[in-house]
């Protein structure tokens, strides 16, 4: 039993080394650069393909495992150092988190190079010369190479804290870690450091993945699979913090270890599942820790950033001759079924759904300055309640409002914990409130159906109709839209604007800056919750996908597409997205790559989203601000 | 898919030079998760690719050549739902094929039951398609999962150990194949014991960890539904670790090339698995597509480019046996329809609109440093189906 529990330990140490040598560049790169590197699993996987490669090409024995690691991590540092010349460079000054996007779609092109250099199939990689078998500790067999595993990762760890601590560009790397601006003022280099910083953060990540090619064969979910959990240990150790990865990689990695280790048990006379509980341990302790510790175990307070605080200009009170254009599309879109064929119906009712749950991020992103990286958990929420209510014999008109209802009201519990967070914390906290969300509706099979979800949720025959539910959604979901439109010109979109702008000096006039946020919350969360019940009467099905983390990055991608500080934007954005999806989709086998090249070239046009960046251009030929 | 429809395209060219077939093609509208699963559905397309051919150098549908629209569905059920509405409403499919996961294929399957479409499943397992959830428009080629764990059902009983591991991905495939090697067992085999259970989550297996957690139950005997990337972990580990010495391991699917051949010659020898051994099958089906898609695509098939050949042939024999692409007459042609696939003949059951295509059980060799099938035989499908009245039972009438 002791053995047992040893030796799962040291699993966890194991796995721990591998995950802390990724999180370690991503830390790093977030530190210096603010870029939250979602192509970072990339790195990871593309590492694992080279190293592969490497070995078949030259043959087994040492040079071929360790010199196809080196190389490797060289090959992928060189990817990293492009990427951030090419591409990153040209957007460091547009708002926070856009850069998500623009990786997210190096993320789409490099799966396709992926899959289109190395083809479908996993492939097996090679083992360590020498530590193919197992050493014996506590009377179990333990393999070899996870013994390595578990010295390396803290070497690797202390050699890059060295470069930090004792090297002049370490100094100057933790000087713009501290502050990038005084940094800069102080006349560092910050283009060629940025350069330098992401190819070694890249550098890393290709190393872990050839160095996990003894325990897991280069596969293609490699990428998406680690990168959620290398966002949970960098945040719970700390943004930038290199320790505090080194303790969050091994404190999740132990965890699962142990949960795996004790199976399953009786707790209180009912069977409990600790092995299926590792479908989101990790997202339990981020939870904990963001609530108990907001900037991580070894973590502190993120320096303001003094550019894009400056950069939101006032909004303005629309005037009413320019709305001429919005008139003409609310006639256009009550027309359309008239003009168009049945798809484009159906394609219409999804974006206008869609639009709805975009406009109801930006709410929060744009006017109340709180980013979400678990939007979804509202959309699937109404979704899932809607649809439970549907089951439960509850008509259309009941089961939609039910869904709206349990949505604001779950939007009212987190956002009671989230409004204590802000900037990246909050983010990552409302991503772990949603992968937990994912979780119940993944496991509550009774309920929620489970993996399979639910289906035959359809509307009454009084809307079965393609153009009687498009009606339906328009009017529903233009009037939660028209809601959200004019809250931003009400007293609560301002006091938002007040505690985003300065939360110190909104304080001192007596704004309850919490109960602000809070409200706008629950607002957006009914408002999302209403699209996600809209969604799952037009399709008749419902999956735990509707609450899962690529459905959080769409509704980001559509709200930074637009133009997070435009009310129009996410609208515009969810059109602009869906309906460039849906034909990428069907012109090509490599959509991912075309979509990925699509996303990366849109956020370098328009930095500040579509309508942010063409209102900024038309300010310009008006010789505006 | 482009270059899906640049091939019918070109294959209707090519049959439109011949006076039968100067006719408008039927259109088949086929939805699947090609960017998730790869592995597995690249071959799929290939399959699929190569009996439309076939159906159309063979003067086509009574006449008619058959154009496949085909797209990707990303892996998730509202994207599979709209595609379907497209092809339905836009191009104007006669009927709808594909699916692989199997909340998509249920979703597709609902739809297909909502606007009265005819819906030939191929790969979805999970049993729910055409017994819980069943309806009158969903037809499945593929066996089933219950249908698969009962031919290692048998095995295992045989073998008669009484303390099982249980391993499995965390997901509806998984947990019912589960439930159903109990319930089996448990008939069959009274006083069976499941000692562990391990349920990682889809693609992220800590192999490590559970390996040691089934080694430190001490089973008799390992029952495993893991497959792909998590199998290659497991088997690499289990055997680093010393799990499978001497142990005996049941796995569904280890078998099929797509899971098989990436572990080389660390397949593990003995393992009782269910697949497709390519290549010992001599009957006279086989060897033609074998022959038919070696030509075509210099390569060898997975179980995939079976799976979307035979769902394809199926297809064109509903259609001609329907002589309309009125969705009514095609659900009453595909009930009871017979034809022959690389496996053999096969016919969907009126009761539950299941095929019987069967599935091949075997052990797990090592041949020239690759994992092979021996000692295999090939379990029809009807052998492993429930009886009628438990069907009855199961399927809303």
């Amino acid at each position: 039993m002791i053995a047992s529990f040893l030796i799962q330990t040291l699993n966890g140490l194991a796995s721990a080394s591998l995950l802390f040598l990724v999180a370690l560049g991503l830390t790093l790169i977030f530190g210096v650069t603010r870029v939250v590197n979602f192509a970072h699993g990339s790195f990871f996987m593309l590492g694992a393909y080279l190293a592969v490669s490497f070995h078949g090409f030259v043959g087994g024995g040492v040079l071929g495992f360790w010199g196809g690691a080196l190389f490797a991590a060289l090959a992928v540092g060189v990817v990293g150092a492009v990427a951030e010349l090419t591409i990153l460079r040209r957007i460091y000054r547009a708002p926070e988190l856009l850069q998500l996007i623009t990786t997210f779609g190096i993320v789409l092109l490099l799966k396709d190079v992926v899959l289109y250099t190395w083809g479908p199939e996993d492939i097996l990689g090679p083992r360590a010369p020498g530590l193919t078998g197992a050493v014996w500790i506590f009377g179990k067999p333990f393999p070899q190479y996870d013994l390595l595993l578990l010295v390396l990762g803290p070497l690797i760890g202390l050699s890059v804290w060295l470069l930090l601590t004792r090297t002049d560009w370490g100094t100057r790397v933790r000087a713009a870690t501290e502050d990038r601006d005084m940094a800069a003022a102080l006349g560092i280099n910050q283009a060629l450091m940025f350069t330098g910083v992401f190819a070694l953060g890249a550098l890393l990540a290709g190393l872990a993945g050839a160095l996990a090619l003894p325990r897991e064969p280069a596969n293609h979910n490699m990428d998406l699979t680690i990168i959620a959990d290398v966002f949970v240990v960098t945040v719970v150790g700390g943004l930038g913090s290199l320790p505090g990865a080194y303790v969050a990689a091994v404190i999740i990695s132990v965890v699962k270890a142990w949960c795996i280790g004790i199976g399953d048990v009786r707790l209180f006379g009912m069977a409990f599942s600790f092995s299926k509980l590792t479908l989101v341990a990790e997202f339990i302790v981020m939870a904990i820790v963001l609530i108990i510790r907001p900037w991580g175990l070894f973590g502190t307070p993120q320096s303001p950033q003094r550019v894009s605080a400056a950069s939101i200009l006032p909004m303005p009170v629309p005037d009413v001759k320019r709305l001429w254009p919005l008139a003409l599309v609310a006639l256009a879109l009550l027309m359309l079924p008239l003009l168009a064929d049945r798809f484009t119906v159906v394609l219409a009712t999804d974006i206008i759904i869609f639009a709805l749950f975009a406009a109801s991020l930006g709410l929060i992103m744009g006017l109340g300055g709180m980013a979400s990286f678990g939007h979804a958990a509202y959309f699937g929420a109404g979704a899932y309640a809607a649809a439970v209510a549907f089951k439960a014999g509850a008509p259309f008109f009941v089961a939609v409002p039910a869904g709206v209802a349990f949505a604001g009201a779950l939007a009212m519990l987190f956002g009671w914990f989230c409004v204590r967070l802000s900037g990246v914390s909050l983010a990552m906290l409302t991503l772990a409130f949603a992968q937990i969300t994912w979780a119940i509706a993944f496991q509550w099979d009774s309920v929620t159906g489970g993996s399979n979800g639910l289906v035959g949720i359809w509307p009454p025959d009084l809307l079965s109709g393609k153009t009687a539910y498009y009606f339906a959604t328009l009017l529903l979901a233009g009037a939660a839209i028209l809601i959200i439109w004019r809250s931003a010109h009400a007293p609560l979109g301002y006091l938002m604007r007040a505690a985003r702008d300065s939360r110190i000096r909104a304080e001192a006039v007596g704004v309850d800056v919490r109960i602000i946020q809070w409200r706008a919350i629950i607002l957006a969360g009914a408002a999302a919750g209403l699209a996600g019940a809209l969604y799952v009467f037009s399709k008749g099905s419902l999956s735990p996908d509707s609450l899962s983390i690529p459905r959080s990055v769409d509704a980001l991608a559509m709200v930074l597409i637009g133009g997070v500080q435009t009310l129009v934007g996410p609208v515009v954005g969810a059109a602009v997205f869906m309906l460039l999806q849906d034909w990428i989709v069907r012109a090509t086998p490599y959509w991912h790559a075309v979509l990925g090249i699509t996303l990366i070239l849109i956020t370098i046009i328009f930095p500040q989203g579509i309508v942010g960046t063409l209102r900024q251009w038309r300010q310009r030929r008006e010789g505006g601000p | 898919m482009r270059l899906g429809r640049l091939t019918m395209a070109l294959a209707t060219m090519a049959a439109l030079a011949g006076p039968a077939m100067a006719q408008s093609p039927i259109k088949v509208g086929e939805i699947n998760s090609y960017k998730v699963i790869p592995a597995f559905l690249e071959p799929y397309r290939k399959g699929w690719e190569l009996a439309a051919e076939e159906i159309n150098k063979s003067g086509g549908i009574n006449g008619r050549p058959l154009e496949v629209i085909s797209r990707d569905d990303n892996g998730a059920p509202g994207d599979a739902v709209r595609a379907a509405e497209e092809l339905v409403s836009r191009e104007g499919v006669a009927l709808l094929t594909g699916g692989f996961l199997s909340h998509v294929g249920l979703a597709i399957a609902d739809f297909a039951k909502q606007r009265k479409m005819p819906f030939i499943a191929s790969e979805p397992l999970t049993d729910k398609l055409v017994w819980e959830n069943g309806n009158a428009y969903t037809f499945r080629l593929r066996a089933s999962t219950y249908m698969q764990v009962s031919m290692l059902v048998e095995e295992a009983v045989k073998l008669n150990k009484k303390r099982w591991a249980l391993v499995y991905p965390n997901y509806e495939y998984g947990q019912s194949a589960i439930a159903s090697f109990k319930l089996l067992m448990a008939d069959r085999q009274p006083g069976v014991e499941f000692v562990v259970e391990q349920a990682p989550p889809l693609n992220r297996i800590d192999a490590g960890s559970v390996a040691q957690a089934v080694a430190d139950a001490k089973p008799d005997a390992i029952f495993n539904v893991t497959f792909g990337a998590d199998l290659q972990k497991f088997v690499r580990e289990g055997t680093t670790r010393g799990l499978f010495k001497d142990m005996t391991v049941l796995s569904v699917l280890g078998g099929e090339p797509e899971y098989l051949d990436p572990l080389r010659d660390e397949a593990p020898v003995g393992w009782i698995v269910t697949g497709y051994p390519w290549y010992a099958i001599d009957t006279p089906e086989h060897k033609a597509f074998l022959a038919a898609y070696q030509a075509k695509f210099n390569d060898y098939p997975r179980l995939g480019s079976v799976v979307g050949y035979a769902a394809m042939i199926s297809v064109g024999e509903a259609l001609r046996k329907a002589k309309s692409t009125d969705p009514e007459a095609i659900v009453a042609a595909t009930k009871g329809l017979k034809h022959s696939t690389p496996f053999g003949p096969i016919t969907y059951r009126e009761i539950d609109h299941q095929s019987t295509m069967g599935a091949y059980v075997g052990r797990i060799g090592l041949k020239d440093g690759k994992g092979v099938m021996v000692d295999w035989r090939y379990e029809p499908g009807e052998r492993h189906l429930p009886s009628d009245d438990v069907v009855k039972k199961l399927r809303p009438q």
